[in-house]
């Protein structure tokens, strides 16, 4: 078992009303770069993308409670990509900062933290367990994780995202 | 006493599977990305690439896995099923664990070196019929269903050359395994023929002031208030109103923990305990597993003085489903 556990936190009240007013771009960037990162040939297709055919055309909510943070995206044929619109999506994940880090960490079971009322999903159930189960059956130790963590930083997620839509900005003749 | 008590554990994905089998189990059970096992939940499972990386790592590391197929053909798709007992025994796996009696002799036929386990959606529950699987297809363990006393199981067992497997650990459900035609009836999706009880697509959760609701197939079958803690969302456990008064008709949801009764299990003769569980994620596998390990282990090391530890209890309380946690059928005082 691991010998890290995430302690029991959530971030202090002033961001949970801070967090709305801010921009909600840049922290949905880092998020739909990783995931497309973890699509990529660089990275071994830990995502795979025959598993996820079922989410195109879907739009997904995930609200960080304690961070005031909703971060809006749609996953295409293309990937994922940042949603603009504000209608409720077809899934909504809300959980605090502390448990989705859990989650991401495989050190909480989403059932575990459904059961405790840390982890709301409304909207498409089957999506939610598509979701779910896909993340949980990627196969991690295959993986260096620092070669890993140097790709997935947020600096070179942003890149990247920012040289894809320069590329699609410019036709191609 | 007879041979080594040994722990089975649920993998929902390859994941799932190397935690399982870092952590101690003996035995992982799994299924395929189909309806021919009873948790075909989208995402979940094993394609034949993962099976083949699966069974060399516990393979690996002395570890066996069986291959759940424990759903009913039906006229129509009945090639689907024999198609995965195929798949399974070409991967080298250590058994198959089938409820359905013309697919077993499909195997036993087939496959004659392939060993047969009956699963709990057979619904054995006396040793007459253990005995006639074993006589007709050679099955070598029965998993028992969760409705006998410890009394009973132990009649099976004593009665039976056939190794007894029984559930230790996890949710429960209404006991009428491989019968039950609660979510048939609520979603036109069969458990015991699709696989899938609540079938992700009829389920639906709604935050509302008043609580949060669960709706299956646009029926509500539960509200909990902020705070309370949360079932599966299964009509079997589901709050209705029964005579002006609004309760868990039918059952509550608890889980199932019989660590407490482990010396008894080995003083009888049970086999292997089943943790359950294939729906959830490699945190809940890794946190079950290591917990039984121990206290397996414990027992065996010195079972006239084996006593739960407080934080073995804690660790499995805090993955349970509802408020509390329960030894089922196998405690019935007032029998």
């Amino acid at each position: 078992m691991t010998t890290f556990t995430i302690p029991d936190f959530t971030l202090p009240q002033v961001l949970k009303r801070l967090g709305p007013r801010l921009p909600q771009l840049p922290p949905t960037l880092v998020l739909v770069g990783a995931l497309n990162a973890a699509m990529s040939k660089r990275l071994g297709n830990l995502l795979p993308r025959d598993l996820l055919e079922p989410m195109i055309g879907k739009r997904v909510t995930i609200r960080v409670l304690d961070a005031g943070m909703t971060l809006r995206f749609a996953y295409g044929e293309r990937g994922f990509r940042p949603s603009f619109e504000t209608t409720p999506a077809d899934l909504t994940m809300s959980a605090r900062s502390r448990d989705f880090l859990a989650l991401l960490l495989r050190e909480e079971d989403p059932d575990t933290l459904f059961f405790s009322r840390r982890l709301l999903m409304e909207g498409d159930t089957d999506l939610g367990l598509l979701v779910k189960n896909t993340l949980d059956g990627i196969d991690l130790p295959r993986l260096d994780p620092a070669q890993l963590v140097a790709r997935l930083s947020p600096a070179e997620l942003l890149n990247r995202f920012v040289a894809r839509l320069a590329q699609r900005a410019v036709p191609h003749h | 006493m007879s041979a080594k008590l040994e722990l089975v554990c649920p993998a929902g994905g390859l994941p799932a599977l190397k935690t399982a089998v870092d952590h101690g189990a003996d035995c992982v059970y799994a299924g395929f990305r189909d309806e021919t096992n009873a948790r075909n939940f989208n995402g979940l499972n094993f394609d034949d690439k993962a099976l083949a990386e699966g069974v060399k790592y516990a393979h690996d590391r002395s570890a066996r896995v069986l291959i759940a197929l424990n759903t009913f053909p039906q006229a129509s798709n009945w090639s689907r099923w024999t198609a995965a007992v195929d798949r399974a025994a070409g991967h080298g796996v250590d058994a198959v664990i089938l409820a359905d009696m013309g697919l077993m002799d499909y195997a036993a036929n087939k496959h004659p070196n392939l060993r047969l386990h009956l699963s709990v959606q057979g619904s054995a529950t006396n040793y007459e019929a253990i005995n006639f699987y074993r006589e007709r297809f050679g099955i070598q363990r029965a998993v028992l269903p969760r409705v006998l006393s410890l009394a009973q199981v132990e009649q099976v067992i004593q009665n039976t050359p056939v190794e007894i497997e029984i559930f230790g650990f996890g949710g429960l459900c209404v006991m009428v395994e491989g019968r039950c035609a609660l979510s048939a009836y609520a979603t036109g999706t069969s458990p015991n023929c699709q696989g899938a009880c609540s079938p992700g697509k009829s389920v639906r959760w709604e935050q509302t002031p008043q609580g949060m609701e669960t709706r299956l197939n646009g029926i509500l079958i539960d509200k909990f208030a902020d705070g309370e803690r949360a079932g599966y969302p299964t009509l079997c456990k589901g709050r209705f109103e029964v005579d002006d008064e609004t309760y868990y008709a039918i059952e509550e949801p608890t889980s199932l923990n019989t660590i407490e009764m482990l010396p008894e299990l080995m003083r009888i003769g049970v086999r292997a305990i089943k943790i359950e569980g294939r729906q959830r994620s490699p945190a809940y596998v890794a946190q079950v597993t290591q917990v039984w390990r121990e206290a397996i282990d414990s027992c065996q090391r010195d079972a006239a003085h084996f006593a739960p530890k407080a934080g073995w209890m804690a660790e499995l309380n805090k993955v349970s489903e509802g408020q509390s946690h329960t030894l089922g059928a196998y405690y019935r005082p007032w029998k």
